[in-house]
This record gives structure tokens, sequence and C-alpha cells, in this order.
């Protein structure tokens, strides 16, 4: 077992052991790389999601929702208005998929919260030696998403615009034609700064979030409780809040490929 | 075995999370939620009241039409009935009327019938006399035949 015993063995000890934490179970090298964890539980928890909907779903009543359906219903209308403030058009994909976003993220950034140990440790009994839980500490989980939501915006846009209007903006904005090597230069930093930014802040903020609970870890046992108990509450706020600016931005750059500009 | 230790550790940070979470997390969230539930029971409870009392009012309204519509009716058949009576007077009066005047009439009629004949008579009378006289060419004393003319005025006047 690669774990360490932090106190007594020192750094090197321990720089393996927030090591055996980052590494994940993968198959294959390089690009050609498979992160099994990530894949697996991003997998389980989005069915776990499109389970709990469906069944929700299914059951729905129109009279006074009990339990679970008034909770469904409450991030429902939470979502629902949120995109219906950000998003003025007529589109019947963004508020699903604002739903399943901020659900999924959700979900994700949620297992930030079981303990780091716990489930590497349960791996280790059927042999599993690697395993990162929190898919949205995997970067390339998080550039999924955001890839995804650029796709979109691309579709849109030209569903929007025409590819004609498309083209438009990218060279007569914001200067006008006549400088269109400046403008194609910034809508191309642009353009790709919108899925870098969206994939590597809530990457940035799960992996920190990840790596102080690994830190945490390394204290002795019996005082652990002591900051990890505050960083897992006010982690709460950040899973949360991640998941919802993850939705938001995502709402907003859908309504960006929406807009009309007049010039 | 330090990872069964680290993992005593931080299932004690779990139970910290834990026991935040029941104690401040969960109750709001549940207060959220039922209020949520009570707003549409009441919603749902208000709609359905809503809902009885238009019937009600229908109900209502449709007494109301049936009373209305009885008490045209009344109306209508007692109106029909007062003009029915009043035709009925006006003809009775009148034909009482009618009778009236052509009783009167015929009285008139009658009356005047019977003073021409009596006129008639008084002047055959003394035609008659004129006559008379001029045939015995003498003059007939009229107190003498009186009973005489009478007579022969009467025969006339039944001629």
């Amino acid at each position: 077992m690669a774990s360490a015993e932090p106190a007594a063995d020192g750094a090197a000890a321990q720089g393996e052991y927030i090591v055996h934490h980052l590494t994940n179970l993968k198959v294959g090298d390089g690009f050609f790389s498979l992160h099994i964890d990530s894949m697996f539980f991003s997998i389980a928890l989005g069915l776990l999601f499109i389970g709990v909907m469906s069944y929700v779903a299914k059951r729905a009543t129109s009279d006074v929702p009990g339990g679970l359906q008034n909770f469904v219903e409450m991030i429902y209308e939470f979502v629902d208005g949120s995109v219906k403030e950000a998003f003025p058009y007529v589109n019947k994909v963004v508020a699903p998929l604002a739903m399943t976003i901020f659900c999924w993220i959700f979900l994700m950034n949620a297992m930030d919260l079981v303990p780091v140990d716990l489930l590497p440790w349960l791996a280790s009994f059927v042999g599993i030696n690697y395993l990162k839980v929190v898919p949205s500490t995997d970067v390339n989980i998080t550039f999924g998403f955001s890839l995804g939501v650029m796709v979109l915006v691309v579709y849109y846009s030209i569903k929007i615009k025409g590819g004609g209007g498309y083209l438009k903006e990218w060279l007569g904005h914001p200067f006008g034609y006549k400088l269109f090597p400046a403008n194609l230069l910034l809508n191309l930093v642009e353009f790709i700064a919108k899925p870098v930014s969206l994939a590597l802040r809530l990457f940035g903020n799960m992996y920190a979030g990840e790596l102080i609970f690994i830190l945490i870890a390394l204290l002795p046992w019996f005082l652990q409780w002591l900051l990890g108990g505050p960083w897992a509450i006010f982690h709460i706020l950040i899973i949360t809040l991640q998941a919802f600016i993850f939705m938001m931005l995502t709402v907003v750059y859908l309504a960006m490929a929406h807009e009309h500009d007049e010039h | 075995m330090n990872i069964g230790l680290t993992l005593i550790g931080q299932m004690i940070t779990f139970a910290v999370l834990v026991w935040f979470t029941m104690k401040f997390v969960w109750p709001p969230l549940t207060v959220a939620m039922q209020e949520r539930q009570k707003k549409i029971a009441d919603g749902l409870a208000a709609a359905e009241r809503a809902s009885h009392d238009l019937e009600a009012a229908k109900a209502d309204a449709e007494v109301a039409l049936k009373e209305a519509r009885t008490e045209a009716a009344d109306i209508v058949a007692a109106a029909t009935k007062r003009g029915d009576e009043i035709i009925a007077q006006k003809k009775g009066d009148a034909e009482v009327e009618g009778q009236r005047v052509l009783t009167q009439a015929q009285a008139q009629i009658e009356q005047e019938q019977a003073s021409a004949r009596e006129k008639l008579r008084g002047e055959l009378a003394g035609l008659a006399t004129l006559g008379a006289s001029k045939i015995l060419n003498r003059e007939i004393n009229a107190d003498t035949h009186a009973s005489l003319l009478d007579d022969l005025a009467a025969d006339l006047g039944k001629a």
C-alpha cells in the first residue's frame, strides 16, 4: 500500500501520499489514456441524476407535491428562474441543459465531501490501487463539459445568425470590417477563453479543495476535524456555487450566441 | 496501519460535516420545502373553493332566473285575465247601453206615432165634419153629432 505515515516517515512519504491521491486510475498512455475512475464516477452520478429525475417525473402529481418531488421542483424553479433572467430567447434546450449541468456538476463536486481515503480504501480491497473520486478535479471532465457547451454555442450561433452572419460577427466585431484581422484575433482569444476559463475555474476550485482535504488528512488523526470540519462546511458553499457558476455562464454564452448585433 | 487512523480522522471530520448539515443546513431547507408545500396546498384549496363558489353562484342564478320566469308568466297571465275582464265588462256595458238606446228610441217612435195618430185623428174629425157639412150643405151641429164623429174618428184611427 502506498499510503504514508505522515508524522513518522517525513516529507517524502507525505509527498507520496499526496501524489497517490492525485493520481487517476487509468488505462493507456499520454493522450490516449482513459481515466477510468473519473469516467466511472461521472457516469454513475449522471445515472443517479437521470434515475432520480425520471423516478420523480413518472410519479409527478399535480396535487401537493410530496418530499422528493417537492425538492426537485424547488431546484427546477431555481434553475428555471435563473435561465429566464439570463436567457430572454426561445430555446427548448437551454433550461434542461442548465438543469443537467447544475445537478450533475453539483453531484460530482459533492463527492469532495466524502472522506478522501474512504472510497480508495474500500477499492483497495478489490485490487484497485489508485482512485480519484471527484470527477470535477479531473481536467478532462471539466473540459468535456465546457467544450460541449462551446459546440452548442457554435451550433446556435450558426443556426440563429446563419453561417454568413456568424462569420460577419467574427470579422466585423468590435472594430468594423476595415480592421478585420484585429477583430479575428480578438474574437479568437475570446472564443478560446470561454471554454478554457469555464473548465479551469471548476477544475481549479475543486482540485484546490481536494488538495486541502488531502493536506488535512496528513495531520494527526485526532486533530483533523478541527480543520477538516470547517473546510467541509465551507465546501458545501463552494460546490454549490461552482455548479451554479458553470450553469449560469453556460446560459450566458448561449444567450450571446442568440444575440443579434445590428451594425 | 496508519491509513486506518487517517481514515478514522476523516470519518470524524465527516461526522462533523454531517452534524453541521443536520443542525444548520437541513432545517431551513425543510422549512422552505414545507412552506412551498403549504403554499401549493393553499393555492389548490383556494382554486377548489373558487370552483365551488362558482358552482353555487351558478345554481343561485339558475334559481333566480326560474323565479323571475315564473313571476313574469304570472304577471302576463294576470294582465291577460284583467284585460279579458275589462273587455267582457265593456262588452256588457255596451250591450246594456245599446239596449237602453234602442228602448228609448222605440219608446220615442211609439210616442211620436201615437201623437201623430192623435193629431191625424183630430184632423180627420175636422175634415170629416167639414166633408159632411159640405155634403149635407148645411151646418151640422157639432155638439149633437160629436159622439158620432168621435166614433168615426176612432174607426179611422183603427184603419
